[in-house]
C-alpha cells in the first residue's frame, strides 16, 4: 500500500538502493510514452477530455499486476512543495507539474513504477531502478504496458508505431536512461571526449542539473536519442554496451587519479567528509559538490564505508522542496541552508554509529 | 515570501547561479523558475524532452525540407479535424495535437520524421488489440531471432518449425495480412 506522506518525507525510493555497478551507475530509468487513440493529446484536450483520460488511466491502472501496491495522486490536490518533492525524486517530469489541474501520477508503494497521466503524453510509464538494470527495467515496463492496454486503446500507426505529442518520441516511445556518476574523467578532463563519442553512437547526455551546471556533482545522465526504426532491445541495448564502456574508462580513470594525485586526493575526500559532517551551514550546491567527493574517496576506499545507499539518499535529503516539505513550512534560504547541514549531519552519523 | 520575480506567487525555488564569478540569488515560484529556464538548475532533470525551444528548433529544420510552405501558408491551413490544430501551429509549439495529425498532415510530416529519427519503420512493441501488417512483422523479427538462435544451438528439429512458421507469416504478409 502506498503511504502518501511517507513519499514526500522519506527518501527510501527503490533507485536510491544497492544495485548492480552502483560504484559508477545510480539508477536506471525506462520510459514508455503512449496515447488513447480516441482524445487529444494533453497540450490541446480541454478539461472535460483530460478528466476522461484521467478516469481511463486510473481505472485501467486498477488491474495491473499487484494492483494494491499502487496509490493515485491527483497533482492539483497536493501542495507545490509536495510537488517539487515528486521532481526532486524523479517521480514526475517537470513538464507534469507545470499545469496540475487533471493531472495524476500512479505510484507504486517502492517508488519503483511511475505513472503520469497527463504529461505531454496520455501515458507516460516509468520504471526506476537502482544500479545498472536496464533488463529488468524494461521487463517490467513491458509487462506493465501489456497490462494497461489490456483496457486501452493506443494510438498507434503500423509505420510510426506509438503516437506520440512530439516526433521525437514516435515508434517504441522509449527513452531508456542511466544516470552516472563521472569525478574522476570530470577531474581528467575526459569527459567531453567520451561524451562526444556517445553522440557518435545516438545517445544524449545531459548534466544532472541542467545546461552549463554540467560539474555540479559530476552526475551525468546518458540516454537514446532515437526511438524509432530499431526495437527496444536493439535501443536497450546499445545504451547497456556504452553505458559498459564509460564504466570501465572511469574506474580506470579513478584508479590513474589516485596514482597521480595520491595525498591530494586523500585530502580532497577527508576535507568534503569532514565538512558535511560539521558544516552549519550548506548551500544545495555546495551539498552536491561535496556528496560527489565523498562518493570518489567511499568508492576508492578512501574514506570509512559508508554505504552508497546512504549517500544516495542525501541526494533527496539535501533538495529544497524535500527540506521544507520536512519542515513543513517554506524557509528563507538561510533557514534552509541551516536545516540542510544538521539533517546532512545527522545522516551521517547515524550511518557512522550503526557500522 | 513571495516570488523575486513576478511578486505575486509563493516562492518554492531558491536558485543561486555564478556566471564568471558573480554569483546571483533568488527565490522564485515555479512558473518564473521554468519560464527562466532555472529549474533543472535547482530541481534536477527534467524527464521529458529537456528542451524548452523545441518548437523554434523544428521551425527552422522545417524551413531547410521541402514541400513545408505550402501547409504553412495561409490559403490551405488546413485544420486536423481531431483537434483543430493546424500544420502551422505544429510548426510553432513542436507537438501535434491527436493521433489525426498524423494522418493529416503525413506528408509535410514525413521527411521531418526521417530527418529526426532516419526512417519510418516501426519495428518496435506492437499492442496486442491492434491488428495490421506491424504486429506481423513485429512477430517476423521475434521468430527470425529465435531461429537464429536454434541454428547457433544446433537445435534443429526447433528451427525447422520455426521455419515454417516464418514462411507462413510472410505469406500472410505479402498477401496484405
Ligand atoms: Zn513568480
Ligand atoms: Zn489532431
Amino acid at each position: 500500500m502506498l503511504d502518501q506522506e511517507r513519499v514526500f518525507t522519506q527518501a527510501d525510493s527503490a533507485w536510491l538502493g544497492q544495485g548492480p555497478d552502483s560504484d559508477v551507475v545510480v539508477s536506471t530509468r525506462i520510459r514508455l510514452a503512449r496515447n488513447l487513440t480516441d482524445l487529444p493529446f494533453p497540450l490541446l484536450a480541454g478539461s472535460e477530455e483530460l478528466g476522461q483520460v484521467l478516469a481511463r488511466v486510473r481505472q485501467a491502472s486498477e488491474h495491473l499486476p499487484e494492483a494494491k501496491r499502487y496509490g493515485i495522486m491527483e497533482l492539483d490536490r497536493l501542495s507545490s512543495l509536495e510537488r517539487q518533492v515528486l521532481i526532486e525524486k524523479h517521480l514526475v517530469s517537470l513538464e507534469h507539474v507545470q499545469e496540475p489541474k487533471q493531472r495524476a501520477l500512479v505510484l507504486r508503494d517502492d517508488e519503483a513504477v511511475s505513472i503520469m497521466i497527463n504529461e505531454e503524453d496520455h501515458i507516460r510509464l516509468q520504471v526506476l531502478l537502482p544500479g545498472l538494470n536496464l533488463d529488468q527495467a524494461w521487463h517490467l515496463a513491458d509487462r506493465l504496458d501489456d497490462s494497461l492496454e489490456q483496457h486501452l486503446d493506443y494510438a498507434f500507426d503500423d509505420d510510426l508505431g506509438f503516437l506520440t505529442a512530439c516526433p521525437t518520441n514516435l515508434g517504441s516511445g522509449l527513452r531508456a536512461s542511466v544516470m552516472l556518476h563521472l569525478p574522476a574523467l570530470v577531474l581528467l578532463k575526459q569527459a567531453s571526449q567520451v561524451f562526444g563519442t556517445l553522440a557518435q553512437f545516438g545517445l544524449v547526455v545531459r548534466g544532472l542539473y541542467g545546461e552549463g551546471t554540467q560539474a555540479l556533482g559530476n552526475f551525468f545522465q546518458i540516454s537514446n536519442q532515437l526511438t524509432l526504426n530499431h526495437s527496444e532491445e536493439e535501443l536497450i541495448n546499445n545504451l547497456k554496451a556504452l553505458t559498459g564502456q564509460v564504466i570501465e574508462q572511469e574506474r580506470a580513470a579513478r584508479s590513474r587519479l589516485y596514482e597521480e594525485l595520491g595525498n591530494r586526493l586523500l585530502d580532497m575526500v577527508w576535507r568534503a567528509y569532514g565538512i558535511l559532517t560539521h558544516a552549519r551551514l550548506l548551500t544545495g550546491d555546495e551539498a552536491m559538490r561535496l556528496l560527489s567527493d565523498v562518493r570518489l574517496g567511499v568508492n576508492l576506499n578512501l574514506l570509512p564505508q559508508i554505504n552508497l545507499p546512504e549517500l544516495n539518499r542525501l541526494l533527496v535529503i539535501t533538495r529544497s522542496g524535500f527540506i521544507q516539505r520536512v519542515v513543513g513550512d517554506t524557509l528563507s534560504p538561510a533557514e534552509r541552508d541551516l536545516k540542510r547541514a544538521a539533517l546532512v549531519r545527522d545522516e551521517l552519523s547515524k550511518n557512522n554509529n550503526s557500522n | 515570501m513571495l516570488c523575486d520575480n513576478c511578486k505575486k506567487n509563493p516562492a518554492t525555488v531558491y536558485v543561486r547561479r555564478t556566471v564568471n564569478g558573480v554569483t546571483t540569488e533568488a527565490h522564485l515560484c515555479e512558473q518564473c523558475a521554468h519560464e527562466q529556464g532555472e529549474w533543472n538548475l535547482v530541481m534536477g532533470p527534467s524527464l521529458a524532452f529537456p528542451d524548452f525551444s523545441l518548437g523554434n528548433l523544428f521551425a527552422s529544420l522545417l524551413d531547410q525540407l521541402p514541400g513545408q510552405t505550402a501547409f504553412v501558408a495561409g490559403g490551405r491551413a488546413q485544420r486536423c479535424p481531431g483537434c483543430g490544430l493546424t500544420y502551422a501551429d505544429f510548426r510553432e509549439q513542436g507537438r501535434l495535437g491527436c493521433a489525426r495529425c498524423y494522418t493529416v498532415f503525413r506528408q509535410p510530416l514525413d521527411p521531418l520524421i526521417r530527418r529526426l529519427q532516419g526512417g519510418v519503420r516501426h519495428v518496435g512493441k506492437v499492442p496486442r488489440r491492434h491488428g495490421g501488417t506491424a504486429r506481423l512483422r513485429h512477430d517476423l523479427e521475434h521468430l527470425r531471432q529465435e531461429l537464429n538462435e536454434a541454428v547457433a544451438k544446433e537445435e534443429f528439429e526447433r528451427a525447422a518449425k520455426l521455419r515454417d512458421e516464418i514462411k507462413l507469416l510472410e505469406e500472410r504478409l505479402r498477401g496484405g495480412q
